[in-house]
């Protein structure tokens, strides 16, 4: 029985010692390499009295960073993916929230992280990568964890402007990546080039299914995510064959038409979600590279990673949506309307192991989302409401529909309109402000009352939030739109910003 | 010229787009503001940038930007 995600790295690096496990340009680490420096990193934090608590990890991404998510595990910690690119003050929110005792580091983000860690450890990757290993105290922790124990918090963003970290236990992670593996078909032969940062969980679909069966996963330059005819070039250069990006960065390369220029010839296997994939879009990928499988993938990081999945196996119309799908095998979905009942249309609900533990240090907003199953009073049973609304079709799959609440997804991340707003109307002279997004442009924009300079605004902005949330424009207006009960009328603003 | 200097500025008012020549190099735009620019070259010059022509040499200044805008609209 499996009940830590460090048993298939054990598993892997037993059977397929010298196989490169992740690289990038500039290095490459084996599943052995990659089993010594967790143990000798999980060592050394035991060393210093590390138990049982977060440990932030504060890195480039490198393979390296996954080497330290498995130290961190080792030490029967759990590890909290914080981005070098990520804006100051989220990071310090972040650890308001966390307050680690530990933060792991390497030489880019060694300043950063002394600044904004208060009193927390510091370690430095390459001093304790090499430290000597204690095995009697990694044993005793191993086998002292259970599987309901947390592996890793991930923060996503949270209405109020204070981001929510996600905590999830080895035994969802472990589910999902079962049923994960079995749907895509992964094998040793799979090289996935890594696109998604790893402190969003659409990277764990690249990690786990390669220390999971031995595959590999290349770590592509985040740069050549704007010259996507060298992307391409490097998608053949390392012979990558398996690609789980969000939507955004599929459709880079096929709006440009790179794919009449030069096509990735490995490539075998395209899983695609965060987003809807835009059937135009889509059948520019088909129709360059036929034989590949599509598959979408569908699920909040609240349910682990990915419920529900659909691989396109038919003809779709320019203005038909892909479908979600169906659920993964051991998970339950189910969709209530306004009233709590049982519908063909409603709000998407999961019941099942992928259900997280909840947010860390927030009891308020996970019973928000966390909830006892309406539909069984007769013994506790929490299932997550995703805010989600889908339909089902006449062939019994489920197809998006639109967001409950003011939540969006943009360049495949989630997206609180009113965690930038909360930020807006911090800056000075901003009285108050509507943030709206456009879909066809696919573009966020900012209005707000003030007298503030819309250029001072905007580099407010992207001082204080993650880059993919700061609006592509401000404008400064005398008055926002009022709905008749006084509130800021979002649904005005948007049609008229779309009808422009 | 002006008016592509006004969509850059747009972006990051805090930069000298008219003398910088390291837009890239030095990770001053990224892939979100090329796709902004793109789209705006697009809508306000009617021109489309191919994608062989989306290389770091085309965006490193405004200078190597508008060179290939004019090329784009000579063609």
């Amino acid at each position: 029985m499996r009940i830590n995600v460090l048993d298939y790295l054990d598993e892997t690096a037993a059977r397929l010692p010298d196989k490169v496990s992740f690289r990038d340009e500039h290095t490459a680490v084996t599943f052995s390499q990659l089993r010594s420096f967790a143990r000798a990193g999980g060592s050394a934090l035991l060393k210093s009295g590390i138990a049982k608590e977060p440990v932030a990890v504060y890195m480039s991404k490198t393979p390296s960073e996954i080497a330290s998510f498995m130290a961190v595990l080792e030490a029967g910690c759990f590890y909290v993916p914080i981005d070098d690119e990520m804006p100051q003050m989220r990071i310090s929110l972040i650890f308001e929230n966390l307050k680690p005792r530990a933060v792991i580091c390497d030489e880019s983000t060694q300043e950063n992280a002394k600044r904004l860690a208060g009193d927390a450890k510091m370690f430095l990757w390459d001093d304790i990568k090499d430290d000597e290993e204690i095995p009697a105290a990694l044993d005793a922790v191993r086998a002292a964890m259970i599987d309901t124990d947390p592996c890793y918090i991930m923060y996503t963003s949270g209405s109020t402007g204070i981001p929510k970290g996600v905590a999830v236990c080895h035994r969802s992670l472990i589910d999902y990546i079962e049923s994960f593996c079995e749907v895509m078909r992964f094998d040793e032969e799979t090289v996935f080039g890594s696109q998604t940062p790893f402190y969003f969980d659409a990277s764990l679909k690249d990690i786990y299914p390669t220390i999971k069966l031995g595959c590999e996963t290349v770590i592509i330059p985040h740069t050549l995510f704007m010259f996507p005819l060298k992307l391409v070039d490097f998608l053949n250069e390392y012979k990558i064959n398996t690609l789980c990006w969000v939507v955004s960065a599929l459709t880079m390369i096929s709006a440009f038409g790179v794919l009449d220029e030069v096509v990735p010839k490995y490539l075998k296997i395209v899983g695609f979600g965060g987003e809807v994939f835009p059937v135009k879009q889509y059948r520019k990928w088909k129709k360059a590279l036929p034989d590949v499988r599509y598959i979408n993938l569908y699920g909040p990081t609240e349910t682990t990673g990915v419920s529900m999945y659909y691989e396109i196996d038919r003809e779709f119309e320019d203005d038909e949506p892909i479908p979600l799908g169906r659920p993964f095998e051991n998970v339950d979905i189910f969709l209530l309307d306004g009233d709590n009942k049982p519908s063909d249309e409603g709000e998407i609900c999961m019941r099942g192991t992928c259900v997280t533990l909840g947010y860390y240090m927030d009891k308020e907003r996970t019973s928000e989302a966390f909830v006892q199953n309406p539909l069984n009073d007769r013994y506790p049973e929490i299932i997550y409401r995703t805010g989600d609304i889908a339909r089902r079709n006449d062939r019994g799959e489920l197809v998006f529909v639109s967001r409950k609440d003011f939540q969006i997804k943009h360049m495949g991340h989630r997206v609180e309109l009113g965690e930038i707003e909360a930020v807006a109307d911090s800056a000075s002279e901003v009285a108050r402000s509507c943030a709206i997004y456009i879909r066809g442009k696919d573009r966020i924009e900012l209005h707000y009352e003030g007298q503030a300079e819309e250029k001072a605004v905007l580099s407010f902005l992207k001082e204080k939030l993650p880059r993919y949330m700061v609006p592509t424009k401000v404008h400064k207006v005398d008055k926002l739109p009022l709905t008749p009960n006084g509130k800021i009328d979002r649904k005005a603003l948007t049609l008229k910003s779309e009808s422009k | 010229m002006e008016e592509l200097i006004e969509i850059l500025q747009d972006l990051h008012s805090d930069v000298d787009f008219e003398n910088c020549k390291t837009l890239i190099d030095d990770k001053i735009l990224d892939s979100f503001d090329i796709v902004s620019i793109v789209s705006e070259v697009n809508d306000r010059f009617d021109v489309q940038i191919p994608a062989k022509e989306l290389v770091p040499e085309n965006f490193n200044s405004a200078q190597a930007l508008w060179d290939l805008i004019t090329r784009l609209e000579e063609d």
